[in-house]
């Protein structure tokens, strides 16, 4: 009974010490995420791309920072970059519908691009 | 009488506070996504850094007669090429495909008689129909498959492929103009006509004078014409084929609309010709996204 109350209280404490770590990560994050939105509505895309990578990296489980990435690689014509970071943002948050209309415009001009093609 | 009339008033104050605290929320918040233009480049589908010159020789055009298909393409393409690529596009005479076509055909039937009367398996019978015996990429058994006269529907431009695959002849082409990049294919424009039940838009004013708009499925009768060009492109310099797109684009009317087909024409053309510059140069596509926070 004691064991199990200690293990209980243990499993609580790591679980509120690394709270902040998890919250420290995605403020990070937010933070990149933010400042890249900023630059990138002024048109500097490059830095967008180098705040949402460093997001992305901060924390891996952040959808948004994906879903800005493909959209930058998007607009660099890294289309196979876009694609991924498309597919991984949705991967994490498959309920967001601003995300899978992102992703179904790029699906759009991507398959575009090898349409009509003949098979040699 | 007066009863009812406090708890209203409260109810009303509670949704107020309720709506003022959400707002001060989203201000408090900011707002979490951010529609933005964007302009995705598309990198062109073929490498054409090794040219110069474009040359839009003809096509084995069939269909509809109301357009002259061959003529129109080759002048369309043309002016395109001019305005959106970086490629100095040859004016030369429109090359009448069809009868190049004919003409290498019968060249093959002479020469297999021939040989056939010789008795002899000699390189006659595998020589080109221009006379060049290095660039046949078929055989003889293949030249001497008819071709249609006129065009009237996609099995009829079949045997015509072949026209294509004759490297010898698309070389000679080549040197005559330089070694350019040579736009080429087939393309078929016929008129289609299509029945059966369709749904559209109908437009009523209700009681209350509402304009009011319901999908309505009605039976209809339409006419139009399908497009189905195929580009090939070729290296002037080898006379061999390096990339070929084919298209399939349709437009239906209303029976009793009396559209010309000249103007059908261009409608379809409208909606392939972008990506057609896009196997040549580089395009963008305008867009718009959302930013997520």
């Amino acid at each position: 009974m004691h064991a199990t109350r200690a293990t209980f209280l243990f499993v609580v404490a790591l679980a509120m010490a690394s709270a902040p770590v998890f919250a420290d990560a995605r403020s990070d994050a937010r933070a990149q995420v933010e400042f890249g939105i900023n630059v990138a509505q002024r048109g500097l895309w490059r830095e967008g791309i180098y705040r949402w990578e460093k997001a992305a990296q901060l924390d891996p489980g952040y959808a948004a920072a994906f879903n800005d990435l493909a959209i930058a690689y998007e607009h660099e014509g890294q289309l196979d970059k876009a694609r991924k970071a498309y597919e991984k943002a949705l991967e994490l948050d498959p309920n967001n519908t601003q995300i899978r209309q992102n992703y179904e415009l790029f699906k759009e001009i991507n398959d575009r691009t090898s349409a009509g093609k003949d098979k040699p | 009488m007066t009863g009812p009339a406090p708890a209203k008033t409260s109810r009303r104050l509670a949704l107020g506070f309720g709506a003022a605290a959400l707002a001060l929320a989203v201000v408090a918040c900011g707002t979490d996504f951010y529609e933005i233009p964007i302009e995705t480049p598309i990198q062109p589908k073929l490498d054409v850094s090794a040219f110069q010159r474009v040359l839009v020789a003809g096509f084995v055009a069939g269909g509809s007669e109301d357009v002259d298909t061959n003529q129109e393409t080759v002048r369309l393409l043309r002016s395109q090429l001019r305005t959106k690529s970086q490629l100095k596009v040859i004016d030369a005479d429109i090359m009448p495909l069809i009868d190049i076509a004919q003409d290498q055909n019968k060249a093959a039937n002479g020469e297999e008689t021939n040989t056939a009367a010789n008795g002899s398996s000699g390189s006659s019978a595998t020589a080109a129909p221009n006379g060049n015996s290095n660039g046949t990429d078929h055989g003889t058994a293949q030249q001497t498959v008819p071709l249609p006269k006129s065009i009237k529907e996609e099995k009829d431009l079949e045997p015509y492929e072949r026209l294509f695959a004759n490297t010898a002849y698309w070389k000679k082409i080549g040197e005559e103009y330089q070694n350019p990049l040579i736009v080429t294919g087939t393309v078929l424009f016929v008129p289609h006509s299509r029945s059966g039940m369709v749904t559209r838009d109908q437009e009523t004013i209700d009681a209350y004078g509402r304009h009011r708009v319901i999908p309505v499925r009605t039976y209809m009768e339409r006419k139009g014409f399908i497009l189905r060009p195929k580009f090939v492109f070729i290296d002037g310099r080898s006379g061999a084929t390096m990339y070929s797109e084919s298209h399939r684009e349709e437009i239906l009317y209303n029976a009793q609309q009396n559209t010309p087909a000249l103007s059908s024409y261009f409608e379809l053309m409208d909606r392939i010709v972008p990506d057609f510059l896009s196997a040549l140069s580089s395009q963008k596509i305008r867009g718009t996204r959302v930013l997520l926070k």
